[in-house]
């Protein structure tokens, strides 16, 4: 083990270099860090937002709303596709999570399926030839159509990996610094905004779904009859929007167009009114429908539904055929603005509900970093006085000297892979440190124990090297079990303990023996001691 | 390098007879951890028992604030949040007097963010705009259990995990002997956690799973040398055969333990309060899991005997042959 083999050596000195020139980022200033050439490493180590100030929030896509909203367009679709065939049915309504219709013919209800089997339903991604939902008879002359579960994660799935994507889009808009937005889990998004420090904001932007549609105003009777419990079936009643919440709308629950079939939204002023509105542009296809359904039924009303509020219902004095329109509220500069930037953005498929939000102010991120130096240098300096004091000036040194060189490792490895550094990251350093010295400790007490069974100083060295090592591998996988647990079940500040903790532990095997073993044995080929300093 | 003195905390060879006093300590050792365990789980107030319930587990919201350099008008706050109707609502001074801690759990039903919004609003309302937030976590009901559920899987694991490495590397005896320790530290510093009224939070078990990770290298490096002793001395008995392990690795396990519990002094001292109750746990464990390898870990060894003979059909280990 003592010997001094030449890739020790050049192990040493690479690993030393790496260290160095990694964590050198994070002591150079800003200027001097610009003007180094682009080889060289750059980045600083990546602090938590317990250290740096910021918000981050959890949000779970909510899927059953997603789910309801989808019954709810298969209820309109069964309607309309009965209808067309001339189908006369009742009771056509959501029966825990299947829709249920009833054909009043007994001998139409096979000819019902048939038909209601080609019209509704899409097809089924991944699975040639399968449909999103199944379609079956019931008794009671009824027939049963559902969704394929499949069909309802796929969709679920896709509605977290397009929310993700939206919510980009939203807070680039925003213009907030280096925001984080990452999956967890199944249906969750975590959002983290550095220097962020009123989450509301950001919430606000975020949270709402920005679903937009254009619907056909019910005008066979009258918002107040309808509130009476008179609402024709395939019509629901809908508030006005912001100062116009106690008007009342009813309008027909089927979309003409909605939002997605935007291709642009810009805030603009109106050349009459001067007043703020939100002008945009309809893609081929919105075009094509916008432009038929405002031909035939010029001289009625739509209403430009928002997130299930209207916030208008003009009358179409022509048909559009154009693809653009305005549409005009009760809107401030800034509140048409933010319309743009939502509808351009394009609508959330479901809503979002925040369920953690946390939030730092960047003072005390400050002082948690201020905390952190100290107690870390104070940690080092004890261990320090600790170690030379039980071993001198030599053993003692060399154990510093190593855990010097682990120090720099650890920031470079972090630096290096912009693992996150926490509070609790840094509480696990410091244990790190503490407990990186017990290799050495290890090893200098075995050698002890062998001087004095009376073997020679180079075979005490070599089986304290040999021996200890057993035992250090050993105690350390232990610490490696319980950091990878942790990194795996824990969230935020537990990861990044954890994350220190095993990069800790991995530099300080290496350093504790690696190290230690290349400087005691220079210091043994140029001493050629007859006794060991420790003894 | 004679010069230097060298401050030997341990004398170089130790004679102490621990085996001796294990009934005591095993005495001990089991009312401690009845009394701990009445103390976390007592009176079995869901979710968390006995222990100090924080809103990573509970759900809710918590807020640091100040006024610096103005003193917390706390009084204020409590009457701003009971006109609320908020429920058990706590209301402290945090570190300095300039400086508060607001806690509260959301009403059922409500918003969990919205609710801590509108603490906010209230807050500043009282308080004028002088005052400043420095911290505001909101915990919705869902995700604080499912934070709780996976600390205690993850505290499962770990010990599982541990037993079977420890099954792995040692024999089945050895195995017993630092579950037994392991529980006994875990439990311990539960009691511990919930005599102090600290925080039961994420990082309390993120804390506690370092714990097992020493404990077990503590363990691990007395096993080591027992193991390689009951092969050195094959007629010795076995309780002196533990005796001497146990000294022999003595001067080790004070100092290492001594230079961790040093750093996490500094911790404690210098570290704020947010990582002051983890480094006090944390120190604690330390002492504790020094305390088990040598007075749980080996006496349920010797409880349990080993054996002896078929340590001889084994191969040595490289490792153990001498030239």
């Amino acid at each position: 083990m003592m010997n001094l083999s030449r890739w020790k050596i050049v192990l040493t000195i690479l690993s030393v270099v790496f260290g160095i020139l990694f964590s050198l980022p994070n002591v150079l200033p800003q200027s001097t860090l610009d003007s180094l050439p682009a080889a060289l490493p750059h980045k600083k180590l990546n602090l938590g937002l317990d250290l740096q100030g910021g918000s981050s929030l959890m949000l779970e896509v909510n899927t059953n709303a997603l789910r309801a909203e989808k019954l709810t367009n298969l209820i309109e679709d069964v309607r309309k596709t009965l209808r067309d065939e001339q189908i006369p049915f009742t009771d056509l309504a959501n029966v825990n999570g299947d829709v249920m219709v009833r054909i009043t013919d007994p001998g139409q209800v096979g000819a019902a399926a048939n038909v209601l089997r080609k019209a509704v339903g899409s097809p089924l991604a991944g699975a040639p030839g399968g449909r999103d939902i199944n379609i079956a008879t019931a008794d009671d002359q009824r027939v049963r159509i559902s969704f394929v579960q499949e069909a309802i994660n796929a969709e679920a799935n896709q509605a977290v990996t397009q929310s993700i994507e939206i919510i980009r889009r939203r807070i680039d808009e925003l213009g907030t610094r280096e925001p984080t937005i990452l999956r967890q889990g199944v249906n969750r998004i975590v959002v983290q905004a550095p220097g962020e420090s009123d989450p509301q904001r950001l919430r606000d932007v975020i949270g709402k779904t920005a679903k937009l549609t254009f619907q056909m105003v019910d005008e066979s009777v009258t918002p107040q009859e309808a509130a009476m419990g008179r609402t024709p079936p395939g019509s629901q009643l809908l508030a006005g929007d912001g100062k116009e919440a106690a008007m009342q709308y009813l309008v027909r629950r089927r979309a003409l167009v909605d939002g997605a079939m935007l291709t642009d939204a810009q805030m603009r002023f109106d050349q009459q009114s001067a007043q703020p509105v939100v002008t945009f542009r309809f893609n081929g296809q919105g075009a094509r429908r916008f432009g038929d359904a405002t031909s035939q039924n010029v001289g009625k009303r739509f209403a430009i539904v928002l997130d299930g509020k209207v916030i208008s219902a003009p009358t179409i004095i022509s048909p559009i055929t154009g693809g653009s329109g305005q549409i005009t509220g009760n809107f401030t500069e800034q509140t048409a603005n933010d319309l743009a930037v939502l509808l351009r953005a394009g609508a959330l498929p479901a809503p979002l509900d925040v369920v953690e939000q946390r939030t730092v102010g960047a003072e005390l991120g400050a002082d948690a970093v201020r905390a952190g130096q100290i107690s870390t240098t104070v940690g080092f300096v004890a261990i320090l006085v600790f170690m030379l004091l039980s071993y001198g000036l030599l053993f003692g040194g060399i154990s510093v000297v190593a855990l010097m060189i682990n120090g720099l490792l650890i920031i470079a490895v972090m630096s290096l892979t912009q693992g996150t550094l926490t509070l609790p990251g840094i509480a696990g350093l410091i244990l790190t440190l503490a407990v990186a010295v017990d290799a050495n400790v290890l090893i200098y007490e075995r050698m002890r124990d062998e001087i004095r069974a009376g073997r020679s100083v180079i075979a005490s060295m070599d089986a304290g090297f040999s021996r200890a090592m057993v035992t250090i591998i050993d105690a350390n996988v232990t610490t490696i079990l319980a950091a990878l647990i942790m990194f795996n079940v824990g969230s935020g500040a537990v990861k990044g303990f954890a994350l220190t903790l095993f990069i800790g532990v991995l530099t300080s095997v290496f350093t504790a023996v690696l190290i230690t073993q290349v400087l005691l044995a220079l210091w043994f080929r140029t001493r050629r001691p007859k006794s060991l300093p420790i003894t | 390098m004679s010069f230097w003195p060298l401050i030997k905390i341990v004398p170089v060879k130790t004679h102490f007879r621990f085996v001796a006093f294990s009934r005591l300590a095993a005495v001990a050792s089991i009312l401690a951890v009845i009394a701990s365990l009445a103390f976390t789980l007592f009176p079995f107030k869901p979710p968390c028992g006995g222990l100090t319930c924080g809103i990573d587990f509970k759900g809710g919201s918590v807020m640091e604030l100040t006024t610096a350099p103005k003193a917390v008008d706390l009084g204020a706050v409590r009457g701003a949040l009971s006109a609320m109707n908020m429920g058990d609502v706590q209301v402290q001074a945090f570190g300095s007097p300039s400086e508060a801690m607001v806690r509260f759990q959301t009403p059922e039903g409500a918003d969990p963010t919205k609710t801590a919004d509108r603490v906010k609003g209230e807050i500043t309302r009282v308080l004028g705009d002088d005052v400043k937030f420095s911290r505001i976590d909101v915990i919705g009901p869902k995700v604080s259990g499912e934070l709780l559920g996976k600390g205690v899987l993850a505290l499962l694991l770990a010990i599982g995990l541990m037993l079977i490495y420890i099954w792995f590397r040692f024999e089945v005896q050895f195995g017993l002997g630092a579950v037994m320790a392991l529980f006994h530290d875990v439990i311990l510093t539960f009691g511990l956690i919930a005599v102090t009224k600290l925080e039961f939070s994420l990082t309390t078990i993120a804390a506690i799973l370092t714990i097992i990770g020493y404990s077990m290298n503590d363990t691990v490096v007395v096993f080591d040398r027992l193991r390689e002793n009951l092969r050195k001395y094959k007629k010795m008995p076995l309780r002196e055969v533990i005796d001497l392990s146990i000294n022999e690795t003595l001067s080790r396990t004070i100092i290492t333990g001594l230079t961790a519990l040093l750093a996490l002094g500094g911790l404690a001292v210098f570290g704020g309060p947010t990582l002051f109750g983890m480094s006090l746990i944390l120190m604690f464990g330390i002492v504790i899991g020094t305390y088990s390898s040598i007075y749980v870990a080996a006496p349920v060894i010797l409880l349990w005997g080993l054996k002896r003979g078929e340590e001889e059909a084994e191969p040595l280990k490289p490792a153990n042959v001498r030239p």
